[in-house]
C-alpha cells in the first residue's frame, strides 16, 4: 500500500505538470476566444443568440468524445499540411486535447461576457454617453469593469470545467492527472485512482479559491485581494510547470514513443517493449492508455513509434474482413495488408494469443462434461451467460451464436472484475474471457475449445511506424522479442499487476517476461 | 426663426420612433446665457428635443446647430464633453468615487491629472459638498448628494451649455427646491446656457427666464414665466398646464395669511 502510494506520488510532478500546462493553455485560449466574441454577442443579439447555441451544443457532447473527435480530424489536416507546406505537426496528445478543453470552457466565459455586459444599468450606459465617451472607452472604463464579477464567475466555472475535463486527454495520448484514474480503473488500482482524483480536485478547488479571490477584490476595488489572487497563480503555475522544464533540458535528441492502448496487458507489453529500448541506451516516452482506434491511426501517422495490437483486430477492423483462413494465413496477410495500406511493419508475432474465448470455472465444466463450444450448444440450454459491457454487440459473439447454435437460459452483462465475480458466486455459469487473463489460471477456469474455428485469431504483433520502419536500433532491440511469450506467462504477468494483493507496477511484471 | 445670436438653434426638428412622430416641426433659437425650460406631459417629446442638442438622439428631419455648426457634422463623444448634461436617474459610475466621477469627462478630454484633482476640489465647493465625499462611492451618498455630483460632474469640464433631463425629480421637496436654486446661482456665476426639461410646471416658473410648452411633440408655447403667468396664451392646454401651480401659490398664500392672524 505505501509502495503504491509512493509508485504513484513518484509519478505526480510530470502529470500534474501537464495537467496545469493543458488546463492553463486552454482556459488562455478559451478566454481569448469567448471574451471578445462575449462582447459582441451583448451588441448584437442575433450573434448573441448563434454563438450561444453553438457552445451550448458543444457542451452536450461528452467531453470525451469531444477529445476523441479531434483527433482523426486533426490527423488529417496534419496530412494536408504535410503534402502541402512539407511538414505536418502532431495530431496526439496536447493539441487535440487543447482544441477540445478550449471548446469546452467557451460556453461559461461567453454566456457570462454577455450576460454581465447586457446586464449594465442602461442609465449608466447612457451617462457613459453623455459625458463623451466613445464607444471603446464605454466598454472598457464602464462596461467591463461592471461587468467583471459576472465573467469572474464564468472563468471560475469554465475553469473547474477544464481542470476536470483534462483528465479525460489520457486516451488522446495527452500526460494528465487521467493517467492515474484511467490504470488505475483497469488494473484496479485503487489507490492510483484516488490519488488522481485527490490531485484533480485539490487543483480544481485550489483555482476556483484563488479566482474567487480575484472576484472579490475587483468587485470590492481591494486591490490587495486581486494582487494576491493573480500572484497565487502565477507561483502555482511556474510550480507546477518547473519539472516540465527541467525534464525538456535534461532531454537531448527526441527518442522513441512507445504506445499503449488501455488496458493491463498493454501496459506491461509497453514496458518491456521501452526496456528493451532504454536497455539500448536510448530514450523512451510512453504514451499509454490510447482508445483502441486511435492507437492504430497513431502508428499509421508515426505519431507513435510501435506498439503492440492483436491480428483478429487489426483483420476486422483495419482490413475489414470478415472471414476466418487460420492463425498463421491471418498474420501472413496482414504483414502484406498493413505494408501496403499504410506503411505499417507488423515486426513480431509474440507467441501468445489474446483471443476472445468462453471460460468455466472447472468443476462446473467437468460435472457437465462440457469441453469445447459443440459440448456446449448441445448441454448449455439451462445455463447463464455472462459478458463483458461489449461481448454480445461484437461480430465475434454472432460468429459463434450462429456457428454452435448457442443456447442459454439468460444472459448477463457484467463489468469485467464483477464478471469473473459472478462466475465464481455462481450467478454466471460461462463467461466471455480473454485467453490471456491472469485470472484464467487464478481462477483455474478452463476456456471451451472451438473445434468450428469460429474465433477468429488474436495474436499479439508488435506494430512498427512506418517513419520507423528502418531504424536498427529499434527493429534490434524489439525484434528478438518475437515468439518468446506463451501465454501461461503473459497470463502470470497479467495477473501479478491485476491482483487485489500484492501488486506489482507495469514495469515489474515486464521483467516477469523476459525471465 | 433661429436668432442669428443663437447659441443653440433647433431648426425644424422631427423624430419618428416605429412610425409614430415624437416630435414634429420644432424650431428653437436659445440666445446665450438664456436658462430655458421644456415642459409638458408625459409624452410631450421634451426628453427627446433635449437629447438633440448633444446628439444622444438623432433627429429624423431637421438639423441642430450649435454656435452655428450642425452637430450632426461632428464626431458625437467630442461634442458631449463639450455639454454639460445632468441625467434624470443621476448615473453615477457606481465603480468610480466621487472625484472620478466628477473628474471623467476632463480625464476623457487628457487633462493633466493635478488639474483634474483642483477643478474637482473647485466643484465640490461650488455644488456645495464637503471636499471629504471626494473618495467616496455613489452608494454612501444621499439622493441629494448624487445629484449635486452629477450637476459637478456636467461642471466639470467648463462646458458653455448645460442641459438637465428631470434633475431634480427623484429628491424631497426640500432638497429639491435648494438644489434647484444651487443651479440657478452656478446658471449665474459660470455663465452658462442652460436648457432643463422638467413636468414641475412650478419649479419650472420659478427657477427658468423662457418656459417651452410641449404638447404631442410640437411647441405649443414659448414665452417668459410672467407673461405665461398673466396668460398671453389662449391654448387651453397651455392654460391648465399654467393654472393649476397658480392655484395652489394663491392657496398656499391665503393660508399663509390666516396662519399669520392666529399668530
Amino acid at each position: 500500500m505505501d509502495d503504491r502510494l509512493h509508485q504513484a506520488l513518484a509519478l505526480l510532478p510530470e502529470r500534474l505538470g501537464w495537467h496545469v500546462a493543458l488546463s492553463a493553455a486552454a482556459l488562455a485560449l478559451g478566454l481569448l476566444i469567448a471574451l471578445p466574441l462575449g462582447v459582441l454577442a451583448a451588441r448584437h443579439p442575433r450573434l448573441r443568440w448563434v454563438s450561444l447555441s453553438l457552445a451550448g451544443l458543444v457542451q452536450t457532447i461528452p467531453s470525451l468524445a469531444l477529445l476523441a473527435l479531434f483527433f482523426p480530424l486533426l490527423l488529417l489536416l496534419s496530412g494536408l499540411s504535410e503534402r502541402m507546406l512539407g511538414h505536418g505537426f502532431s495530431a496526439l496528445g496536447f493539441l487535440p486535447s487543447l482544441l477540445a478543453l478550449t471548446l469546452y470552457s467557451m460556453l461559461p466565459i461567453l454566456r457570462n461576457t454577455a450576460a454581465g455586459l447586457t446586464g449594465v444599468d442602461p442609465a449608466v450606459v447612457e451617462a457613459a454617453r453623455g459625458v463623451g465617451m466613445t464607444d471603446r472607452q464605454r466598454l472598457w472604463r464602464v462596461e467591463l469593469p461592471l461587468a467583471l464579477p459576472v465573467i469572474m464567475a464564468g472563468v471560475r466555472t469554465a475553469a473547474v470545467w477544464t481542470i476536470g475535463a483534462a483528465t479525460l486527454s489520457t486516451p488522446v495520448g495527452q500526460t494528465s492527472l487521467g493517467d492515474y484514474i484511467f490504470s488505475g480503473l483497469q488494473t484496479e488500482d485503487w489507490v492510483a485512482v484516488l490519488v488522481g482524483c485527490a490531485a484533480s480536485a485539490v487543483l480544481a478547488m485550489a483555482v476556483d479559491q484563488l479566482l474567487g479571490l480575484i472576484e472579490s477584490g475587483v468587485g470590492q476595488r481591494n486591490r490587495r485581494r486581486w494582487v494576491a489572487g493573480l500572484a497565487g497563480l502565477a507561483i502555482g503555475l511556474v510550480g507546477a510547470l518547473s519539472p516540465l522544464a527541467s525534464v525538456a533540458l535534461s532531454r537531448g535528441q527526441p527518442g522513441y514513443v512507445i504506445g499503449a492502448k488501455n488496458f493491463s496487458e498493454q501496459y506491461v507489453l509497453a514496458e518491456l517493449m521501452a526496456g528493451q529500448l532504454e536497455a539500448r541506451g536510448a530514450r523512451v516516452e510512453r504514451r499509454i492508455n490510447l482508445g483502441s482506434a486511435v492507437a492504430y491511426r497513431a502508428v499509421a501517422a508515426s505519431e507513435i513509434d510501435a506498439y503492440v495490437d492483436y491480428s483478429g483486430t487489426l483483420w476486422a477492423n483495419v482490413l475489414g474482413r470478415k472471414d476466418n483462413p487460420g492463425r498463421q494465413a491471418v498474420l501472413d496477410q496482414l504483414r502484406t495488408g498493413l505494408k501496403d495500406r499504410d506503411g505499417v511493419v507488423l515486426l513480431a508475432p509474440l507467441g501468445f494469443e489474446n483471443a476472445y474465448a468462453l471460460a468455466m470455472r472447472r468443476d462446473r465444466a467437468e460435472s457437465l462434461g462440457i469441453r469445447t463450444l459443440a459440448d456446449l450448444a448441445a448441454k448449455g440450454g439451462g445455463l447463464t451467460m455472462g459478458g463483458d459491457l461489449e461481448f454480445f454487440s461484437r461480430p465475434e459473439w454472432t460468429g459463434v451464436e450462429q456457428a454452435y447454435g448457442l443456447k442459454f437460459r439468460a444472459r448477463r452483462q457484467f463489468q469485467p472484475t464483477f464478471m469473473y465475480r459472478a462466475l465464481a458466486s455462481g450467478e454466471a455459469d460461462v463467461i466471455s474471457a480473454f485467453s490471456s487473463d491472469g485470472r484464467i489460471a487464478a481462477d483455474d477456469l478452463v476456456l471451451l475449445g472451438d473445434p468450428k474455428g469460429a474465433l477468429p485469431p488474436y495474436d499479439a504483433v508488435i506494430l512498427v511506424s512506418p517513419k520507423r520502419a528502418g531504424d536498427r536500433r529499434l527493429i534490434a532491440a524489439l525484434s528478438p522479442l518475437a515468439g518468446t511469450i506463451d501465454v501461461k506467462t503473459m497470463q502470470a504477468a497479467n495477473y501479478a499487476i491485476d491482483r487485489d494483493a500484492g501488486k506489482v507496477s507495469a514495469a515489474e511484471a515486464a521483467k516477469m517476461l523476459t525471465r | 426663426m433661429p436668432a442669428p445670436n443663437a447659441l443653440i438653434a433647433l431648426e425644424q426638428i422631427g423624430k419618428i420612433y416605429d412610425g409614430a412622430a415624437v416630435l414634429t416641426d420644432a424650431s428653437l433659437s436659445i440666445a446665450k446665457g438664456q436658462f430655458v425650460a421644456l415642459v409638458g406631459g408625459s409624452g410631450a417629446g421634451k426628453t427627446t428635443l433635449l437629447k438633440t442638442i448633444n446628439a444622444l438622439i438623432i433627429p429624423t428631419t431637421g438639423r441642430v446647430l450649435i454656435d452655428g455648426q450642425d452637430v450632426a457634422a461632428q464626431p458625437g463623444p467630442a461634442l458631449r464633453r463639450r455639454i454639460g448634461y445632468v441625467f434624470q436617474e443621476v448615473g453615477l459610475f457606481p465603480h468610480m468615487t466621487v472625484a472620478q466621477n466628477i473628474g471623467i469627462t476632463p480625464s476623457l478630454l487628457d487633462w493633466p491629472a493635478d488639474r483634474i484633482a483642483a477643478r474637482v476640489d473647485t466643484l465640490l465647493d461650488l455644488v456645495a459638498l464637503p471636499r471629504e465625499s471626494a473618495a467616496r462611492l455613489p452608494a454612501a451618498l444621499s439622493g441629494g448628494q448624487r445629484q449635486r455630483v452629477g450637476v459637478a460632474r456636467a461642471l466639470a469640464a467648463e462646458p458653455s451649455i448645460l442641459l438637465m433631463d428631470e434633475p431634480f425629480g427623484a429628491l424631497d421637496p426640500v432638497t429639491r427646491v435648494a438644489l434647484a436654486q444651487d443651479v440657478r446661482r452656478l446658471h449665474e456665476t459660470l455663465g452658462l446656457t442652460t436648457v432643463m426639461v422638467t413636468h414641475d410646471v412650478g419649479e419650472a416658473l420659478l427657477t427658468a427666464d423662457r418656459i417651452v410648452v410641449l404638447a404631442e411633440g410640437r411647441i405649443i408655447a414659448d414665452d417668459t414665466p410672467a407673461a405665461l403667468l398673466a396668460g398671453a396664451h389662449s391654448d387651453p392646454r397651455v392654460a391648465a398646464l399654467i393654472d393649476a401651480p397658480r392655484r395652489q401659490a394663491e392657496k398656499l398664500a391665503r393660508l399663509a395669511q390666516k396662519g399669520g392672524a392666529h399668530g
